[in-house]
């Protein structure tokens, strides 16, 4: 096994499936010769050729359908979205067609297509460069929403959202992508989309997280136990659609839980899973669901986007808060 | 503007006119005469609440009858919603078409063989979608083009200019065409554009354009198949305009045509009328008669009635089966919603 950054790790799954089957593409902007902006696609044209690899015009919308044409005549893309504020102009072709395409064919066509997008603050990124804008997406049945934390879950998410015969808005957190190291089989491996995963046990309160908040919930986890209060941490992996079973029950054991999202209050993920919790759990809480969230504020520019991401400090003091109720 | 048919049925332009046995002349005029019959039942039935959604295409049958006459059975086609006709010619059965109509979602099952997406809603999105098929037919190696088509108002769409600049950028074959019926709904193809062409957008996108009469399908034909020939032999994609009127309101989901046009400019266009003079022409080699053209109607219109039979012997869908095609996949909330909906309709 290998240590690889998550981009690395990216990178390897990539490689791996455009080995393991040539109808896979990837494309996108500045993806090919340059190999990507963050250097995620490093190598893989030059590896595979012009014909698998390619740059495309400077144009989201059109990358999005370029995406579906190709889907229905038989290959499986790639496409990357440069940043993930650009998807508006790509809207249309992710809510409006792609992940529609089987329903409407009656399951005629498929949309086997991995939309790749970097997300995420506190890399100091221009404005509509870091926005959390899975719930946006999560609002739209159709497509999966998944959202590694770790490298060897960016590696298995990305082969089987590659392999899925439906679309994955695949959301890469810019914060992680050197800024830490794991183990990575150097194999292809797959792993389950629709699965959550129990990143640490414990019993007094549920945290759940995804993308770079995982890892400030494990740091609270950690101070949290400093106090002899035990966390349990699910890394979500997938926004959409959740693994509500793995929530619940986590919850019927702890009877507490903490939402934490870094995208804005309003609506959104940590919204949609407080209202299940409550829904499907009521009377083995001990308090209510609380939520860590930025302020419904646009992204701020760089300079305050320290204070205005929620950190490993909200989620202590929410637990507490939580436990105290 | 190409044009080989004038409003009589005369050939003014010899060194264009397509080479077309009598046989293809008269399947033509036969699938023209058709679509009109198809037209004006399914404003029947619209009107009497037995359709869904309906754009009329009286006016437009040369631009499109004329354009899909020049592609091959294998090639593709990239339909907006008013583009019934060339489907239905492309194989798609008639009674789908109603379901299509209706919101059924096997109304949007192509029959196997037909390589066709189903018909667009959105203003454009076919159109960069287009640019992905050609791509995907070019690095399949594939000997087969694709044809989309959308209105003046599509023209203005961005995604009009990404999927021809995407389909120029990589040289595939795509064939655009854009059917100017002079009206978006309301608004007039002039108040679209301050370009005195929709052709002339090619220029922008590096690719070949041509404005055509949309009222002579033999000009028509000519251009869509140079286009294809263009396609297929690896010289890139081309533009379409095709000049045409749509006699009919936008959809039969409110829109007054009266409002927006007068009777004097409906009456200008109708003396065009792409069906008079293709039947002139026709009539002037002795290939057409009064008895050919009533047995296409009566044809037409027992089709429409066996279609609609089929339609209604449909038995509704289940919110189950919506749940069931999502997608490929099922996911943990749908397996729950499922089980819900299966049990909400056995209590029905």
């Amino acid at each position: 096994m290998a240590e690889m950054t998550m981009i690395q790790a990216i990178t390897d799954a990539m490689r791996t499936e455009l080995k393991n089957d040539e109808d896979v593409l990837l494309f996108g902007e500045d993806v090919g010769y340059y190999g990507g902006v963050f250097r995620a696609t490093e190598g893989l044209q030059k590896e595979f050729g012009e014909d698998r690899v390619f740059d495309t015009p400077l144009a989201e919308s059109g990358i999005g359908g370029l995406a579906i044409g190709l889907g229905v005549t038989g290959f499986r893309p790639i496409m990357e979205i440069q940043f993930i504020g650009f998807i508006f102009e790509v809207m249309d072709g992710l809510a409006g067609q792609m992940s529609r395409m089987h329903y409407r064919t009656g399951g005629y066509y498929n949309s086997p297509i991995t939309v790749r997008a970097p997300f995420g603050g506190g890399v100091k990124t221009p404005e509509l460069h870091p926005d959390s804008l899975e719930g946006l997406m999560a609002q739209t049945p159709g497509i999966r929403v998944v959202v590694p934390s770790t490298p060897y879950d960016a590696k298995g998410l990305l082969i089987s959202s590659i392999r899925s015969d439906d679309p994955v808005f695949y959301l890469e957190h810019m914060k992680l992508y050197r800024s830490l190291k794991g183990e990575v089989p150097e194999e292809g491996y797959t792993i389950d989309l629709d699965k959550a995963d129990i990143k640490r046990e414990g019993n007094d309160i549920t945290l759940i997280a995804y993308g770079a908040m995982v890892h400030s919930a494990l740091k609270a986890a950690e101070q949290l136990s400093e106090e002899n209060i035990e966390a349990e941490v699910i890394d979500l992996r997938t926004v959409s659609p959740v693994d509500l079973d793995t929530i619940i029950e986590s919850v019927k054991k702890t009877n507490r839980a903490v939402v934490i999202q870094e995208a804005q209050r309003q609506a959104g993920v940590a919204a949609g899973i407080s209202a299940e919790i409550s829904e499907r759990a009521i009377l083995h809480l001990e308090a209510p669901v609380a939520r860590v969230t930025a302020p419904d504020t646009v992204y701020p520019f760089a300079s305050d986007e320290d204070v205005w991401l929620p950190d490993h400090n909200d989620i202590v003091e929410k637990a507490k808060a939580t436990i105290d109720f | 503007m190409l044009q080989i048919l004038d409003e009589n049925g005369k050939v003014v332009n010899e060194d264009e006119k397509p080479d077309l046995s009598d046989e293809q002349l008269q399947d033509i005029m036969y699938r023209m005469v058709y679509t009109r019959i198809l037209d004006q039942r399914a404003v029947s039935l619209g009107r009497q609440g037995r359709l869904g959604f309906y754009a009329p295409v009286a006016g437009q049958e040369a631009s499109m009858i004329g354009s899909h006459y020049a592609i091959d059975k294998e090639d593709w086609i990239a339909p907006g919603y008013r583009d019934i006709p060339q489907l239905l010619w492309h194989g798609f059965p008639l009674w789908q078409s109603y379901l299509f109509s209706k919101g059924h979602y096997k109304g949007g099952q192509m029959p196997e063989g037909v390589n066709a997406l189903v018909p667009q809603i959105i203003i454009g999105a076919q159109i960069v979608q287009t640019a992905g098929i050609a791509l995907g037919l070019k690095k399949k190696g594939k000997s087969q083009a694709v044809i989309t088509y959308t209105g003046d108002g599509g023209a203005s769409q961005g995604d009009f200019y990404e999927g021809m600049n995407f389909a120029g950028a990589f040289h595939v074959p795509a064939i655009f065409v854009v059917q100017n019926n002079q009206y978006a709904i309301s608004v007039p193809a002039d108040e679209q554009s301050a370009a005195d062409t929709i052709a002339q957008k090619a220029v922008a996108a590096g690719i070949e354009g041509i404005q055509v009469d949309g009222m002579d399908a033999l000009a028509v034909y000519a251009a869509t198949q140079k286009a294809r020939q263009n396609a297929v032999d690896g010289n890139g994609p081309t533009l379409i305009e095709t000049l045409c009127y749509r006699y009919g309101p936008h959809s039969l989901s409110g829109d007054d045509p009266t409002r927006y046009r007068t009777s004097e400019e409906d009456d200008e266009w109708e003396k065009r009328d792409p069906l008079v003079r293709f039947r002139k022409y026709l009539e002037e080699k002795d290939l057409w008669s009064e008895e050919k053209e009533s047995e296409i109607v009566d044809q037409a219109k027992a089709d429409v009635k066996a279609a609609m039979k089929e339609v209604e012997e449909t038995p509704r869908q289940k919110v189950s089966e919506l749940i069931e095609i999502m997608g490929n996949e099922l996911p943990n909330n749908l397996q729950e919603q499922l089980e819900e909906y299966r049990a909400k309709e056995s209590n029905k």
